[in-house]
């Protein structure tokens, strides 16, 4: 009887080791396998029976496990939390696409064959039969958007990358994600790095690039870990090295740890990172594209992106063309957190209904207060915001609502000014110092907001942030600095009578220690 | 190139692909303000000053980062622009001291010209407290944190141009600092002292460590006090007190440094003179021998250079000490004794371009020549703090015996001339003749690195000349490997020379590019004025080694004139 147990960050953070342990020695199959994207569950224990696979949750001590180890050789699965089916119906589930997250939680992320049996690889096969512009054209029929924040279509990009000139092509996964409330990317390495690890190698096929780097953010050691081991299998399995499957196509990949700060994430100074310098922006053009890593015509795709494009060259463009909306197709994974019943990661079409994330599948008690949608450059919004979809197209004030995918709700109890002000000190403190405005202007703005939130503000303070932002949003060197401000702008707008009780001295909130 | 058209300001024009907007808008006679673009440096785009608006754009892009494109229709002075140029100042100046008055870039500060022509009243934030010590343990370069604006320029000019990387930026944040590797005093950095960041550096956060107060002291100490200046103070200086670039004031300095309190005002060219006759000779023993390399020594940021970076090479320099330091050395021995005093009664001051003289005369090796060393700034102020009017003042005549020059020591000013200078020398030292040609022009230029070969008194001789030191490091990497071979190689390590020294007059509004090739002229115009234009010709030079020295490369002038290096160890490895 095969047990399944999820060996992502958040269950081996949950307490699954322990467990583990126990289980094996209580005899049972113990396999591992990535988070499933129910982290409010974790550890997450699925237990093949023969009546279907039934689900324990919060398997977090010995204790538990051992009870399990019981009720498996009794037969009988009185505890279980809930079965396989109970799950697929249930309403955070069912909305799901799943499609990058397919494997999670299914197959055992260390073992290449597990993944080669679940169809791993075939896309790369299917791609190496296919000369690079038809790859290049398969993925442009699905008009397949970069899933890192910016949404550039990826096989425009890939254009680029093969017409520029240059002896050495580079292609780079951007696996930084620093945004606060995003762990998308890092699941799905955890989880399936091999399907991130494919969609590298088909597109560097389809670009021509002979070298690629996993840029993984040093703090996710076991995704850069999985990754490392992910790209040794395939390379002894002959999908990475010289004459690929015998198709005279050479490539490798190197996994390299990121600096550690936000804005390596951005394209330009991901490349100086990966160069060894500081990591700050570079000015564009040129682009990556024609001149980026070690001055040669470089690509850069988000994870996910890249898992997508396994995907389609795998099932086909029609196939990845059945979910989505008129505009954009495919799958999105949200990362939902804060004050909901089921924090988690969900994968839903582009084109979902916010509220419906929120609600439907987050889950809620009371009210939300604010919605913060979209990481450091996302928006601030209020409940009765939310009935919008997730797309690339859908535009709130400067940003968009989908970003890169991480929502954060808070409660009834928050205090917007407060958030706004988390927000701000995150940009503060991850601006790289390279230019005036996010340098300077987020240390000023961030004092404007302490100023506020201690009573010392006053409705001339909401100007100068207002003026501030735009001078910010306007003049800033980088996406960093030109994003900055947007949490703060649409908090403004949206709780502009909060902002205003602070300006007047009071916190409706009670959270920043001042009179109601 | 492929010609772009855009238009900027509503005026047409038509530039090189390639071009930044900011350049193109020079071009169209508009100064977009900047405080990070530095002519001749790779752009940077961080203060964010020169943004523009360009139609179909949102933003505001800053242009010195924005190549122009075909069609771009670029407004450089509206409305929104100015609001936000202001701000953006605004916030480099809330984290700036405001101690103006007592700062040295006062009146030369590119900050506070901009703050004063925006029109800057209040900065609208709070201030900031002192949050950084100053760093004086460079002998030649100051650096004082707190008047950083994080534009740069000094972390290119030391990368890009020098080849040295002892700057860099380090933190995040409101939190960055311009610093050498590990947060190091300059002391303890590889600083080769050439101090081209101090020409750069916008604010007064880089400058010379300051020696006017020495000086002071050493002119009110009873001592008998002896000046000397470069041969390229003379083209210079003037631009200080409103002359044009290139203006020569060479006979009102004389007099404005007599008037300051000076015994005797001697000329480092009469140095340069006797540099020639003892390299001269060394080159001409070289050939003989069959030697290779012979390099310049004149430069001391270079004598670090290779120290630091080269040491392998160290044997290939010339034992000759600097002009500046002859005439110390000459001044405390052969001079002393014909005034009859002791040499520690004598105070010897050089007035020089250049930063890294003033870590020269704390070297060991040279300890005792020369007292103090002022650059050409420092003078300037200390004219300027006793009234004179270095433009009114009358003519006079350096004086002798260290006064009496020739052409080929006026010349050492510019890069280039001390191989020139050689050349006009070597050939009568070899065949006992003159050379039928005294001027050299093929030597003479800008480029980083510029080879000749001639043929001099019957001998062909491979000739390089490197300016800047990313030039010499091109020029070393050739010679290391074997790839080149010269009989003599001179390198200078500032741009164009000493008349672009670092420390030298520092150009606001002109391009310095320009403003050195004025002073390059003015240089090579007196040379071609004078009466003698070869070192074996100056007559006081006869007469020294006829007196004291005996012939060049004697015992005596190998001990007073010649000197040695070593490898150094920066970082403390
Ligand atoms: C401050 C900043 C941080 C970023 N961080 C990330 C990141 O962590 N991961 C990512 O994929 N893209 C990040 N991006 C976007 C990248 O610059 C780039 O657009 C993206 O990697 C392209 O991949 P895609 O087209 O597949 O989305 C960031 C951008 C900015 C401005």
């Amino acid at each position: 009887m095969i047990v399944k147990i999820g060996v992502g960050s958040c269950g081996l953070g949950a307490g699954a080791e322990q467990a583990i342990k126990a289980l094996e020695k209580s005899g049972a199959e113990v396999k591992k396998v990535g988070c499933i994207g129910l982290c409010y569950l974790e550890p997450l224990v699925e237990v093949e029976t023969s009546s279907g696979p039934v689900f324990y949750a919060h398997v977090d001590s010995k204790e538990k496990a051992e009870k399990i180890a019981r009720e498996i050789k009794a037969g009988n699965f009185k505890s279980a939390s809930m079965t396989r089916k109970e799950l697929e119906q249930s309403a955070n589930w069912k909305k799901q696409v799943r499609r990058v997250n397919g494997n999670c939680g299914e197959i055992d992320p260390e073992n290449i064959d597990d993944y080669i049996k679940a169809g791993g690889y075939e896309g790369l096969k299917k791609a190496l039969k296919m000369a690079p512009e038809k790859v290049i054209a398969e993925v442009d029929r699905t008009g397949l958007r970069g899933r890192g924040g910016a949404g550039f279509p990826a096989a425009k990009k890939w254009q680029f990358c093969r017409a520029a000139k240059g002896e050495t092509r580079y292609n780079v996964c951007n696996a930084d994600e620093g945004n606060p409330g995003a762990f998308m990317n890092r699941m799905l390495m955890e989880g399936d790095p091999h399907k991130v690890l494919e969609g590298l190698i088909i597109s560097s096929y389809a670009i021509g690039a002979s070298k690629g780097y996993v840029f993984v953010r040093a703090e996710k050691a076991l995704a850069a870990e999985r990754m490392r081991k992910a790209v040794a299998d395939s390379r002894k399995k002959g999908f990475l090295g010289d004459n690929i499957l015998g198709s005279r196509f050479g490539f490798d990949v190197e996994v390299v740890k990121s600096a550690g700060a936000y804005v390596c994430g951005e394209e330009t100074a991901l490349i100086e990172a990966i160069e060894g310098k500081r990591g700050t922006p570079r000015a564009r053009p040129p682009y990556p594209a024609q001149r980026g890593l070690y001055d040669s015509p470089t690509n850069i795709n988000n994870v996910e992106t890249l898992a997508h494009v396994t995907m389609i060259l795998s099932k086909g463009a029609d196939w990845f063309n059945g979910v989505g909306t008129q505009k954009s197709k495919g799958t999105k994974v949200f990362c939902l957190t804060g004050s909901v019943e089921r924090p988690g990661a969900y994968e839903v079409p582009i084109g979902f209904n916010l509220k419906e994330l929120v609600h439907g599948i987050g889950g809620l008690d009371g009210k939300p207060k604010l919605i913060e949608s979209g990481g450091p450059a996302g928006l601030c919004l209020k409940e009765n915001q939310l009935d919008v979809p997730l797309d690339f197209e859908t535009m709130q004030d400067e940003g968009t609502v989908m970003g890169s995918g991480g929502v954060v709700v808070f409660g009834e109890e928050c205090c917007p000014v407060d958030v706004a002000k988390h927000f701000m000190r995150f940009t503060r403190d991850e601006s790289c110092g390279k230019c005036t405005p996010c340098r300077e202007g987020t240390t000023r703005l961030y004092e404007m907001l302490e100023d506020l939130t201690s009573g010392k503000g006053n409705r001339e303070t909401l100007e100068k942030i207002s003026k501030l932002s735009e001078l910010i949003r306007d003049t800033a060197f980088c996406g960093l600095g030109q994003g900055a401000t947007n949490p703060l702008v649409s908090a403004m707008k949206n709780f502009a009578r909060d902002f205003e009780a602070h300006a007047d001295g009071k916190c409706p909130s009670y959270v920043c220690g001042m009179g109601k | 190139m492929k010609k772009i058209n855009l238009t900027i300001d509503g005026s047409k024009i038509s530039v090189d692909e390639g071009t930044a907007v900011l350049e193109a808008a020079k071009q169209a006679k508009v100064r977009i303000p900047t405080l990070c673009h530095y002519e001749g440096l790779e752009n940077y785009g961080a203060c964010r000053l020169c943004v523009v608006e360009i139609e179909g754009r949102r933003n505001l892009p800053a242009s010195c980062v924005t190549p122009v494109q075909e069609g771009m229709v670029v407004r450089t002075n509206t409305a929104r622009l100015r609001e936000a140029r202001k701000e953006l100042l605004k916030l480099i100046l809330a984290s700036h001291p405001a101690d103006c008055k007592t700062c040295e870039k006062h009146g030369r500060c590119e900050l506070q010209n901009l703050s004063y022509e925006f029109g800057i009243r209040d900065f609208g934030c709070r201030m900031h407290d002192k949050r950084h010590f100053i760093d004086e343990t460079s002998p030649s370069i100051k650096r004082d944190l707190d008047k950083c604006i994080l534009c740069g320029r000094c972390v290119r000019v030391c990368r890009d141009v020098q080849s040295v990387s002892v700057y860099d930026f380090a933190n995040r944040g409101c939190a960055s600092i311009v610093t050498p590797a590990l947060c190091k005093n300059m002391s303890e950095t590889n600083c080769v002292a050439c101090g081209q960041c101090t020409i750069v550096c916008p604010t007064g956060a880089l400058s010379e460590t300051d020696s006017v107060e020495e000086v002071w002291a050493l002119l009110k100490s009873g001592k008998r006090a002896v000046v000397q200046v470069a041969p390229a103070i003379r083209v210079s200086i003037g631009e200080l007190f409103g002359c044009a670039p290139g203006t020569l004031v060479k006979g009102k300095l004389v007099t404005a440094l007599k008037r300051l309190g000076f015994n005797e005002v001697f000329d480092t060219n009469f140095g340069a003179d006797l540099t020639i006759m003892e390299e001269a000779s060394e080159l001409v023993e070289a050939v003989k021998e069959g030697k290779t390399h012979l390099a310049s020594s004149c430069c001391p940021a270079w004598i670090n250079f290779v120290e630091e970076f080269y040491p392998d090479l160290l044997p290939h320099l010339s034992t000759c000490k600097s002009p500046h330091q002859m005439v110390g050395a000459l001044v405390k021995t052969y001079y002393a004794e014909k005034l009859g005093k002791k040499r520690e009664d004598i105070a010897v001051v050089s007035i020089m371009p250049c930063t890294a003289k003033k870590y020269e005369i704390k070297r060991k090796e040279l300890k005792g020549d020369v007292d103090a060393v002022l650059t050409t700034r420092e003078l300037a102020r200390m004219i300027k703090e006793v009234g004179l009017e270095l433009n009114d003042l009358p003519e006079s005549e350096f004086d002798a015996p260290f006064g009496i020059t020739t052409g080929a020591g006026a010349i050492f000013g510019a890069s280039g001339g001390v191989t020139e200078a050689a050349l006009r020398t070597a050939a009568e030292l070899i065949t006992g003749k003159p050379h039928e040609r005294i001027e050299f022009k093929e030597v003479r230029g800008f480029g980083n690195v510029r080879e000749t070969e001639l043929v001099i008194g019957g001998k062909k001789l491979k000739i390089a000349v490197a300016q800047t030191l990313g030039g010499a490091r091109k020029l070393l990497e050739e010679i290391r490997s074997g790839r080149k071979t010269y009989n003599f190689v001179e390198v200078m390590a500032c741009p164009g020379g000493c008349i672009g020294g670092g420390g030298q007059p520092i150009p606001v509004r002109e391009s310095r590019q320009k403003v050195i090739e004025a002073r390059a002229k003015a240089i090579y115009d007196l040379d071609a004025s004078l009466p003698l234009r070869r070192s074996i010709d100056n007559p006081a030079i006869k007469q020294l080694y006829k007196e004291f020295l005996g012939k060049p490369s004697s015992k005596k002038s190998k001990e007073i004139l010649h000197t040695s290096y070593k490898a150094r160890k920066a970082y403390g490895v």
